[in-house]
C-alpha cells in the first residue's frame, strides 16, 4: 500500500513516435485510479511504464515516494493483472499464485498461508491442484487475481482485466474487483476502454486523449464537468451531442432559437447536450425524429435540429409525430470552445421571453 | 468402422448386387460419404506413398533380418545357413563392441553439444533486436551446407598438412593428428558433426522461444527478477515439447545421419579411427564384403534405436508439457 506519482512522464519511441506526454498524476494512498481513452491513447504505455515493462522517456515515476524508473519489474513491489492472464500454463493453479513469492524468499507457511487466504476470498480452493487449461474464462481470471492478492503489492496494475470475458460475467467481475480493492485497500491502476467500467470501477477517472491527460477527477465530475469536447463525447452513453452554435448579443443561439443568456463574448461556440439533459415538449425547439431505440425503462430519440445530429431520452412511451419539440433546462447546457474544444465556464441563465 | 450398412442392404439382394452396391458406394453410410463415392479411391490416391514405403523401407528391412542369418560368398555364388552365428560373431567381437561403445559416447556428447549450443544461440539471439534477421539468417545459414561437404570443411580445418586447428593446436604445444591418433579424429568428428547440427536445433529453439507468449514472460519478468530463474521456471518448462522432438531427431542424427562426415574424414586412413555402427555396417558390409555379418548389425541397430525411441517416449514424454 502506497501513493504512486507520476511527474511528467513521456514516451517516445524509437523512431520518435510520442506515445505518452507529459502526464501528471497524484495517486493517493488506496485510492482507486482507472486510465481510460480510445485505443492507441497511451495508458496501456503507461501502465507498463509504471510496471517497468517499458522504460521511461521522460519524466519519473514514484511508488511509495521510491523513484522506480531505473528498478526492475520484480524490484517495484507491484502486481500487475494482465488482459489475456498470463498465468503460466504448465503450473497448477497453486503454483502460479506461489511462483512470485517462492522467488521472493517468502517461507512456505508464509506462501501456504497467503494462498489458502487469496483462494478462499477468490472461491478457487477446489481448483488449487488443477492446471490452467482446466479453467474457464472467469476462473483463469479469478487465478490471475490470485496471483496479484498474494504478493501484497503497494500497488496493483490491471491491464484491460475483463475484456476477454463475456458481458455478463465482466459485469459481476467488475464488482468483485471492485468490492476486493476496497477490502484490502491497495493502490490500484486500471486501464480500460470501456468508459461504464470506467465510471463504475474509479475513484478517480484519467481520461486520457492522444498520449495526453484531457481531465482528472471523479467519475461524476468528469461526467458533469467534462473538459473538453473530447471528455464529453468519450464518457456517458449515449454520447453527448455536440452541435456548432452561436453567441449574438449576449444569447446562446441554436438553429436560429435563443437557447439562453450567456456573458461570453460573440462567436462560434460548440454546445454540448446530454440526452436525459433534455425534454419533449410542448413548445421549444424543432427536431425532425430519424430513429427511435427503445430500451424498455426508456427510449433514446435520435433526430435532427436543423443540420445537427441530437440524442433526446425520453421516458413515455406515446407514438411520436415526425416532428418534436425540445427544451433543456438552460444550466444544464454546456459551452466549449468552438477552436481549442476546451470547456468555457460561464452563468447560463434563462432568457426572457422562451423561443417558439 | 461402422457395422451399420450391411444391416442398410435389404436381405434378399443376392451377392452380385451387393458386390455392385458396395462397388459404386451406395450402401456407404451417407453421412461419411464425403469425398469419395467409390470404395477402392482413397486406396489409389495412398498405393504411391505405399509403395514406397514398402519397397524403400519394408523389403529392405526383411532382406536385412534375412540374410544376417546366411554366410554368403563374397563374389555372390551361393550363401549359406548359419542361424544366429553372425549376431554371436558381432557381439562377442571386441571391435564391434569398441564401435558401439564409442557411437554411444558420440551419441550423447554431439546430442548435448548440438542441443545446448543451439538453445543458447537462440536464447541470445531471440533478445537481439538491432539487425536480429542478420544475425539469425547467419546462424541458420550453416543448416544449408551438406553433410559431406561439411565434413570437407571440416577436414581442411582439421587438415595435418594446412589445416588452420592443426596449427592453433601446435601454438599450444599439440600435435593434432586428425586421421591418425584416435582421440584427435573422435576430437575432429564430433566438433564437425555439432556444428552441422547447431543451425537445425536453433531454429527449432528459437521458433519455440518466440511462441512463449510475451504477457508470460511479463508477468515472469515482474514475479522474479533473475533472468535465470525466469530462463529455468518458466521459459525452459515451454520450450519442453520443442525439445524433446529435438533430442529424438539429435540422436537419429548422430546415430545415422552423420555417415557422411564420418565416410570424409575416416574414408582412406589408416586403421583404428573411430566410427559408429552405421560406418561398420557400410564397411563390413561393402568393403569387407561380409553381408551376413553386416546385415547382423544392421538390425541390432534396428532394435537398439527402436528400443531408446520407445524409452523417450515412454520416460521423457510424460514430463513434457504440451501447451
Amino acid at each position: 500500500m502506497a501513493e504512486l506519482t507520476l511527474k511528467s512522464v513521456g514516451k517516445t519511441y524509437a523512431g520518435g513516435v510520442d506515445a505518452v506526454t507529459d502526464v501528471n498524476i497524484d495517486i493517493k494512498d488506496g485510492e482507486f485510479i482507472v486510465l481510460v481513452g480510445p485505443s492507441g491513447c497511451g495508458k496501456s504505455t503507461l501502465l507498463r511504464m509504471v510496471a517497468g515493462l517499458e522504460t521511461v522517456t521522460r519524466g519519473d515515476v514514484h511508488i511509495g515516494g521510491r523513484r522506480v524508473n531505473d528498478l526492475d519489474p520484480a524490484e517495484r513491489d507491484i502486481a500487475m493483472v494482465f488482459q489475456n492472464y498470463a498465468l503460466y500454463p504448465h503450473m497448477s493453479v497453486r503454483d502460479n499464485m506461489a511462483y512470485g513469492l517462492k522467488n521472493r524468499g517468502e517461507s512456505k507457511a508464509v506462501i501456504e498461508e497467503r494462498v489458502a487466504e487469496a483462494a478462499r476470498m477468490l472461491e478457487l480452493g477446489q481448483y488449487l491442484d488443477r492446471k490452467p487449461r482446466a479453467l474457464s474464462g472467469g476462473q483463469r481470471q479469478r487465478v490471475a487475481m490470485g496471483r496479484a492478492i498474494v504478493r501484497q503489492p503497494k500497488a496493483f496494475l490491471f491491464d484491460e482485466p475483463l475484456s476477454n470475458l463475456d458481458a455478463k460475467l465482466r459485469v459481476s467481475m467488475r464488482m468483485e474487483i471492485r468490492k476486493l480493492q476496497q477490502r484490502l485497500g491497495t493502490t490500484s491502476l486500471y486501464v480500460t476502454h470501456d468508459q461504464l467500467e470506467a465510471m463504475t470501477l474509479a475513484d478517480r477517472l484519467v481520461v486520457l486523449n492522444g498520449g495526453r491527460v484531457e481531465q482528472i477527477g471523479a467519475p461524476l465530475e468528469v461526467y458533469r464537468k467534462p473538459a473538453s469536447t473530447f471528455v464529453a463525447s468519450f464518457i456517458g452513453a449515449p454520447a453527448m451531442s455536440l452541435l456548432d452554435a452561436q453567441i449574438e448579443g449576449g444569447q446562446l443561439l441554436l438553429a436560429g432559437q435563443a437557447l439562453a443568456g450567456v456573458g461570453i463574448a460573440p462567436g462560434p461556440v460548440t454546445l454540448g447536450l446530454r440526452a436525459e439533459d433534455l425534454r419533449i415538449v410542448a413548445n421549444g425547439l424543432r427536431m425532425r425524429v430519424e430513429y427511435v431505440e427503445e430500451l424498455g425503462a426508456q427510449r433514446i430519440v435520435h433526430g435532427m435540429v436543423g443540420d445537427q445530429a441530437v440524442a433526446v431520452i425520453d421516458q413515455h412511451d406515446t407514438p411520436l409525430g415526425p416532428d418534436v419539440r425540445i427544451a433543456v433546462d438552460p444550466t444544464r447546457l454546456h459551452l466549449f470552445d468552438a477552436r481549442s474544444g476546451r470547456r468555457m465556464e460561464t452563468r447560463l441563465h434563462r432568457v426572457a421571453e422562451p423561443a417558439q | 468402422m461402422t457395422d451399420t450398412p450391411l444391416n442398410m442392404v435389404e436381405a434378399d439382394q443376392t451377392l452380385v448386387t451387393r458386390l455392385r452396391a458396395w462397388w459404386s458406394g451406395e450402401t456407404a453410410n451417407p453421412a461419411k460419404r464425403v469425398q469419395f463415392d467409390r470404395p477402392l479411391t482413397p486406396w489409389l490416391f495412398l498405393l504411391p506413398q505405399l509403395a514406397v514405403v514398402v519397397i524403400f523401407f519394408y523389403w529392405p528391412s526383411v532382406q536385412a533380418v534375412t540374410s544376417s542369418f546366411y554366410l554368403e560368398d563374397p563374389f555372390g555364388f551361393g550363401a549359406t545357413f548359419v542361424g544366429m552365428e553372425n549376431y554371436a560373431d558381432a557381439l562377442n567381437s571386441s571391435e564391434y563392441l569398441g564401435t558401439a561403445a564409442f557411437t554411444a559416447f558420440f551419441c550423447v556428447v554431439v546430442t548435448t553439444l548440438a542441443l545446448g549450443i543451439g538453445l543458447l544461440m537462440a536464447v541470445k539471439a531471440d533478445k537481439v533486436i538491432r539487425g536480429a534477421e542478420s544475425y539469425k539468417t547467419l546462424l541458420i545459414s550453416v543448416y544449408a551446407i551438406a553433410p559431406p561437404v561439411a565434413g570437407l570443411i571440416g577436414m581442411m580445418f582439421f587438415d595435418m598438412h594446412m589445416g588452420p586447428l592443426k596449427d592453433l593446436a601446435a601454438f599450444f604445444g599439440y600435435d593434432l593428428k586428425v586421421g591418425i591418433n584416435y582421440w584427435d579424429t573422435a576430437t575432429a568428428l564430433i566438433v564437425i558433426a555439432v556444428w552441422k547440427q547447431i543451425p537445425y536445433n536453433f531454429i527449432f529453439f528459437l521458433s519455440g522461444l518466440q511462441s512463449v507468449p510475451v504477457s508470460v514472460r511479463e508477468a515472469a519478468l515482474i514475479d522474479a527478477q533473475s533472468g535465470w530463474r525466469r530462463f529455468w521456471d518458466i521459459t525452459l518448462p515451454l520450450l519442453a515439447p520443442t525439445a524433446f522432438f529435438l533430442l529424438v531427431i539429435n540422436i537419429t542424427y548422430t546415430m545415422f545421419d552423420t555417415f557422411p562426415i564420418i565416410d570424409v574424414i575416416v574414408k582412406d586412413k589408416p586403421a583404428n579411427n573411430p566410427m559408429t555402427l552405421v560406418y561398420k555396417v557400410y564397411l563390413d558390409g561393402f568393403k569387407g564384403n561380409d553381408i551376413g555379418g553386416s546385415s547382423a548389425q544392421s538390425v541390432i541397430l534396428m532394435g537398439v534405436v527402436a528400443l531408446l525411441t520407445v524409452l523417450q517416449f515412454r520416460f521423457l514424454e510424460r514430463r513434457v508439457h504440451y501447451g
